[in-house]
């Protein structure tokens, strides 16, 4: 019993000193006398680099045969197919992570944190599929992404949505892209991941918001074919502006366009771009306007879109957890709560004084001052790009898919009555 | 005649080839600060870790997420803010720490009469934390990981009265190493960060070569 005693006055003399928890052993290992073999702790080993590599060369497997089928092939069966197979891969199988939308935040955040490390996987991810669409068009969209598989396997009601709906809404991902380069770049979040709507579908397993989030996306995907990858994803604006300048592209007719107009209805994207014959050629004198008023919006959108972001830079930075902390210890209210929040019972054992905190703060509240003048700028400057592109009336005799927009999905193909390349046949 | 459309865009897809060929040479060979290793997790910006022998550089280039147990505060977070359910997270017992108390402040409700096992002596929700006599006035716990949450009571308990032995860890047979770890964005105390996944513990008592070299440096 007195070693019972002598175990409780130890108690209290040590628990006056409790801050430093691993400074001391309180309690001496005993020396066992009955033979007790002490059990080791296991650490169990992560998944092998070896499994990484592998994921490395099926992204570049599956980037090559799908290119393969939507360049040559033609074939909207091999298209679907190989979409399912990415589904279960990248999808099920690897539970979407790592994956080519996310990580724009990892590549943002090697750039800007000289202490991340970035694993070689992450910038394979990040380069293949550009360099890929670089050379063949959006087919990572086509049958690789897991993201654009299920979105397109439930694409059974496209509705055309218009060329001005498409624009509007087609702002959003320029947007989302400037806002997570921001928070990685700061540091703060990687919200392509936090919003991210499907990886709970891949792993079954999701918070409520999550799933009806993905629930929302997949059931308007009835309608409104693909809506992530059209009017969200931040990495198809990459991939957008890459694959306007792609070396190859899919086409509509494997020959010559007939006019037929078989096709005009059969893109669910509303990615194909109809002839323009109409009002071209346009005068010289309405040229010159729009080019006066083009070359006059843009840097004043540009402005009006920093001047915005200076504006909102302290509620965006208000998420950040260095800024919320030096808020939350400011704040008069925190201290009449009854329960402390875990953040500053952290902050407390941490150690650090409150003029670190506020100091920490006010650097990140700089670094989010430059960043909303560059996130607003970017989204004037984007906003300013599409509608000088609605102004200009690009002459065009063809029904052709849109560079930037088309997800080389292969269904316009199958509508087209030309088969064979016939003029090349007979001459 | 030559296509201008066609050949501007060569141009510019060349350069586009060329900036993201120079982005990524820049990503794998970036080089960072200085600095002898002190073992302090900065292999990636670490400029001798081209020659560095150390298992842990061979590995640096994966990373997994870890949890620092001397940073946690156990605020119970870990327990329901991963993906999956039950968390990754669980208590973890390095028994080289542990003190074999008989009163033990991570198995008992604080107040406990009598030390028996009953359950309503026990702070584990989950009776997840396992007592056995071992010899007088000594007992092993163990942890049955298959019904630990990692709520990190027993953390709590025997961080405040005992060694510190019960330590919560990212166990990386369950964890699926999200991009971003969503218990590491609610994390209170910035306990989470990547680790090469060559040395994935952040385990402390254990003697591993980390706390030996950490212990030489300081």
């Amino acid at each position: 019993m007195s070693k019972q005693k002598l175990v409780i006055i130890l108690l209290l003399l040590l628990t006056v000193q409790a801050t430093s928890v691993f400074a001391v052993q309180r309690f001496p290992k005993p020396e066992f006398e009955t033979g007790y073999i002490q059990p080791e702790t296991q650490v169990p080993s992560p998944r092998t680099e070896i499994l990484a590599v592998m994921d490395v060369v099926v992204l570049l497997l599956s980037l090559s045969v799908i290119s393969w089928i939507v360049l040559k092939k033609r074939s909207r069966n091999g298209v679907f197919l190989m979409s399912v197979f990415s589904l279960i891969y990248f999808g099920f199988y690897r539970e979407g992570c790592i994956c080519a939308i996310g990580s724009i935040q990892n590549i943002t955040l090697a750039l800007f944190d000289y202490n991340y490390i970035l694993p070689l996987t992450v910038i394979a991810f990040f380069i293949i599929p550009l360099v890929f669409t670089l050379f063949f068009g959006r087919t990572f969209c086509a049958g690789v992404c897991p993201f654009g598989a299920m979105q397109d396997m439930v694409a059974f009601r496209p509705q055309k949505l218009g060329s001005r709906l498409n624009a509007i809404l087609g702002m959003v991902p320029y947007i989302y892209l400037g806002l997570a380069v921001l928070y990685a770049a700061t540091g703060t979040d990687f919200i392509i991941c936090r919003y991210d709507p499907f990886v709970g579908i891949f792993r079954f397993n999701a918070s409520f918001s999550m799933f009806v989030f993905a629930g929302i996306l997949l059931l308007s995907g009835i309608f409104i074919a693909r809506p992530y990858c059209r009017f969200l994803c931040p990495y198809g604006v990459l991939l957008n502006w890459v694959s306007r300048f792609s070396r190859r592209h899919i086409t509509i007719t494997p020959a010559e366009c007939i006019q037929c107009r078989l096709c005009e209805d059969s893109c669910p994207y509303d990615a194909i771009d109809f002839p323009v014959t109409s009002r071209n050629p346009e005068s010289r004198q309405v040229m010159v306007r729009k080019l006066m008023l083009i070359c006059t919006l843009i840097p004043f959108l540009i402005v009006a879109g920093g001047w915005t972001g200076i504006r909102l830079h302290e509620t965006l930075a208000g998420v950040n957890g260095k800024v919320k902390l030096a808020r939350q210890l400011l704040d008069p209210a925190t201290l009449r709560i009854q329960s402390e929040p875990f953040e500053i019972t952290a902050y407390k054992s941490s150690g650090k004084s409150q003029m670190q905190v506020n100091e920490e703060a006010s650097v990140m509240l700089k670094r989010f001052y430059t960043g909303g003048w560059i996130l607003g700028g970017f989204i004037g400057l984007m906003f300013g790009v599409v509608i000088a592109g609605r102004m200009l009336n690009i002459w065009r005799t063809d029904y052709v898919p849109n560079k930037g927009t088309c997800l080389s999905c292969t269904r316009c193909v199958d509508y087209c009555p030309v088969k064979s390349d016939l003029s090349k046949v007979n001459t | 005649m030559p296509d201008r459309r066609e050949f501007l865009n060569t141009l510019i897809r060349g350069s586009i080839l060329a900036g993201l060929g120079l982005l990524s040479g820049a990503l794998i060979f970036r080089t960072g600060k200085e600095g002898d290793c002190g073992f302090d997790f900065t292999c990636g910006s670490c400029s001798k870790s081209k020659d560095c022998k150390l298992p842990r550089a061979l590995e640096s280039r994966q990373m997994v997420w870890q949890l620092d147990p001397s940073k946690c505060i156990q605020c119970g977070r870990c327990a329901t803010n991963c993906v999956l359910t039950p968390s990754a997270v669980k208590c973890v017992h390095v028994y080289a720490m542990c003190g074999y108390c008989d009163l033990c402040g991570g198995y008992f409700k604080p107040g406990t009469k009598t030390l028996n096992t009953a359950a309503e002596n026990q702070l584990c929700p989950t009776n997840a934390l396992k007592r056995k006599f071992v010899e007088d006035p000594f007992f092993e716990y163990t942890i049955d990981e298959l019904l630990c949450i990692g709520c990190g009571k027993c953390v709590k308990g025997c961080g405040a009265f005992g060694n510190g032995s019960l330590q919560l860890q990212v166990r990386h047979d369950r964890c699926v190493n999200c991009n971003q770890c969503s218990i590491a964005r609610n994390c209170p105390s910035g306990a989470f960060s990547r680790v090469p996944a060559g040395n994935p513990s952040l385990l402390k008592g254990m003697g591993t070569e980390t706390e030996t070299g950490k212990l030489k440096s300081s």
